[in-house]
């Protein structure tokens, strides 16, 4: 399906595909005050939903430079995430009184140096080593703010700092939301959006917060991957020994990329902690560990649209379908299994890994051809 | 630091952390040996271990063990460790049908047959944690109350055995640490010398060496992988009665920190070798249990993991190496 329309799509005059690609953000934006039916939440905020999909989305693609781009399996990514939510946490509520704005570059920069720390010595470690070891890590980081005073404990820390306003608590202007009743579209007037206020119950602006930093982040990505970086990394992934002897300093270059996986997990974490206003303990487990690398791998690792779709799912079908609440794990494993056996590459495969999987069906035939016809001879 | 309580307390330390490690050390046989074979983290192996606990705490219950003493007691033990290995070696084969072989026929990525091995564990556990739900779409939950009543919460078969405490040279230990080690260690040597002498032992070793030249000398590969999930689930079986007879109770998501740590030990003692699992394991749960006497019980598995990055750090292979197909007959 995908086949016919690539094409299509990037044969397009540039001045079409950008209008194109504005088009798609502005209804990114929209979403949440459009509401359309069947894709709403109904029983949670469709707006916190929202958010909560962006922050996957984000840590998706922080994790797909680990895993995807540079191949090194991570089994401790929340570790990375939990450490930008407490310094987040730690410099506005806990122990001072920062802004956000200032907080969030501290806590981003923790975390990609506690990312530098684990991977300097462990990612000489050899692949599955390396996947207990970054599990050890992020067991470690959730136990240490489970058992030390200093960081709230179980209690955990409330009263993170929210981003700032713009216009005060009124806002610049109000925007009203749809109302799809039956058969017809309003405007509902009762039901507005604040622009710009980061408020308690209205968890809207901090979607469009969310999707900006997502749609930074795509920018970042598609600059890096193409770039002499995103070689060295994706060299190192195929073949280690090769890439070190065509001149890659492959240790560098893993630990560029456990370390810029770190950073994108600590800014998910600060702002997931400065939208939810508290943090504690629970919100790191190690099964958000599993969760995240299941929406890389279900995705399609290695493609950045495909991780971010797996994104969309982990986060939002269980939202969606709350009705079914006890066993949505249940049907989340059973989804998981089907979809390895099913679509072992992933949903959206990058379009690397499928050309090389029929270069290899293609040899696997030839092979099998001439076999047949020594057969016939016989 | 506590030192006046841990040095005072040493010999009985080690005893309990010995027993924790046994344990650890039969749950991660059945990681050690998949990965040797397969190279695959077989993450479902905890679902495994907790669906024993379960067959062993039903089989005391319909038997009636809370009444029984004497040898009847023994008898309704014996029939439970029989359920326990039945039950998870069922467990392991199902899994392997079902969530493996499909992607190992396929020449699958291994970080997909990690996802489905995770997919499956959270069906295999969510299902014992929604039993009621489930008999109840049979009309069986309530002939069933006793079974499946419980279903997320503690399940305990508390005070069925009453273990005497032997007084060994001043150091107070309890019956069932000893038994739990000595059979532990007992059903290791078992294992070990069946993969190194018995005929299928051989094949499962030339598997994991070379599976191409393995099949073609002759070695089925499919039965050989069956077999390697067969021992594993016979071992967390035993590793599942065991730990119901020291720690007594069980719940829906047991498995989970008992399949990490069991995991860490197979990697501590060198995944894929057999004997480094037992090592792994003892070593593990002795340092656990001082680090806990030591730093207080909250810091137990934060010392667990600091250990294995340690030795990770000075030794990338684990304590022994990795050798399911090096070992020599």
């Amino acid at each position: 399906m995908s086949k016919f329309k690539l094409p299509a799509l990037s044969a397009l005059p540039k001045p079409v595909k950008i209008v194109l690609w504005v088009l798609v953000a502005l209804l990114a934006y929209a979403l949440p005050l459009l509401e359309p039916p069947f894709i709403t939440t109904p029983g949670v905020d469709f707006g916190g939903v929202l958010f909560v999909v962006t922050m996957y989305c984000l840590i998706a693609l922080g994790l797909n430079i680990v895993v995807g781009y540079a191949g090194l399996l991570d089994l401790g990514y929340v570790g990375f995430y939990a450490v930008g939510a407490y310094t987040a946490a730690i410099l506005t509520s806990f122990h001072a009184n920062w802004p956000l704005l200032l907080a969030l570059p501290v806590a981003v920069l923790a975390s990609t140096i506690s990312g530098v720390l684990l991977g300097a010595p462990t990612l000489r470690v050899r692949g599955d080593y390396l996947a207990i070891v970054t599990l050890g890590f992020g067991e470690i980081i959730r136990l240490i703010a489970v058992n030390t005073e200093w960081l709230g404990e179980r209690r955990g820390i409330s009263n993170v700092a929210r981003p700032p306003s713009l216009g005060g608590t009124e806002g610049w202007f109000e925007i009203p939301h749809l109302y799809w009743g039956d058969g017809s579209v309003l405007l509902d007037t009762q039901d507005t959006t604040k622009f710009l206020v980061f408020g308690v119950l209205d968890q809207i602006p901090y979607y469009w917060m969310g999707l900006t930093v997502v749609i930074l982040m795509l920018f970042a990505d598609y600059l890096v991957k193409d770039s002499r970086v995103g070689r060295a990394w994706e060299a190192t992934r195929e073949d280690e020994d090769a890439a070190e002897l065509m001149g890659v300093p492959t240790f560098r270059f893993k630990l560029l990329a456990f370390a810029s996986g770190a950073f994108v997990g600590g800014l998910a974490g600060a702002l997931y902690a400065s939208r939810q206003n508290f943090i504690n303990p629970d919100s790191f487990l190690l099964l958000f560990s599993i969760l995240f690398l299941a929406a890389v791998v279900v995705g399609g690792q290695g493609n950045r649209w495909g991780v971010m779709v797996g994104a969309v799912l982990v986060a939002y079908l269980p939202q969606r379908f709350r009705e079914f609440d006890d066993f949505r794990v249940l049907v989340f494993g059973l989804a998981l299994v089907l979809l390895a056996i099913l679509r072992p590459e992933g949903l959206f495969p990058p379009r690397r890994t499928v050309r090389a999987k029929q270069l290899e069906q293609e040899l696997e035939v030839l092979e099998e051809g001439t076999e047949g016809e020594e057969d016939a001879r016989v | 630091m506590n030192f006046e309580f841990f040095f005072n307390n040493l010999p009985a330390l080690t005893i309990t952390g010995l027993a924790f490690g046994a344990i650890y050390a039969l749950i991660a046989l059945g990681y050690t040996m998949v990965y040797g074979v397969l190279q695959l983290i077989n993450f479902a192996h905890s679902e495994v271990f907790m669906y024993g606990t379960f067959a062993a705490l039903w089989a005391v219950m319909a038997l009636g063990g809370a009444d029984a003493s004497g040898m009847k007691l023994v008898g309704i033990l014996a029939a439970a460790l029989v359920a326990a290995m039945a039950l998870s070696a069922a467990i392991a084969l199902a899994l392997e049908r079902v969530a493996y072989r499909p992607l190992i026929k396929r020449n699958a990525p291994r970080l997909i047959a990690l996802i489905s091995a995770i997919g499956a564990s959270f069906v295999l556990a969510e299902l014992m944690g929604l039993r009621d739900r489930v008999a109840a779409w049979f009309g069986l939950d309530d002939d069933l109350d006793d079974y499946v009543g419980k279903a997320r919460i503690n399940n305990s078969i508390a005070g069925v055995v009453e273990a005497p405490r032997w007084d060994v040279a001043g150091v107070s230990v309890s019956s069932i640490d000893i038994l739990v080690i000595v059979s532990a260690v007992a059903m290791m040597v078992v294992v070990d010398q069946f993969v190194r002498r018995s005929k299928l032992g051989k094949g499962i070793r030339a598997t994991a060496q070379d599976p191409e030249t393995a099949s073609m000398m002759g070695v089925n590969p499919v039965r050989t992988v069956q077999m390697t999930f067969l021992i594993g689930g016979l071992m967390a079986g035993v590793a599942a009665f065991l730990y119901m007879l020291k720690i007594e109770t069980t719940k829906y998501d047991v498995g989970f920190l008992l399949g990490v740590k069991a995991f860490t030990a197979a990697v501590l003692g060198g995944i894929g070798n057999l004997r480094g699992a037992l090592l792994g394991g003892l070593v593990l749960g002795v340092a656990e249990n001082w680090g806990s006497a030591l730093f207080g019980t909250e810091w137990r598995h934060v010392v667990a993991f600091l250990l294995l990055i340690v030795i990770l750090l000075f030794r990338p292979t684990g304590l022994l190496g990795e050798s399911l197909g090096k070992a020599r007959a």
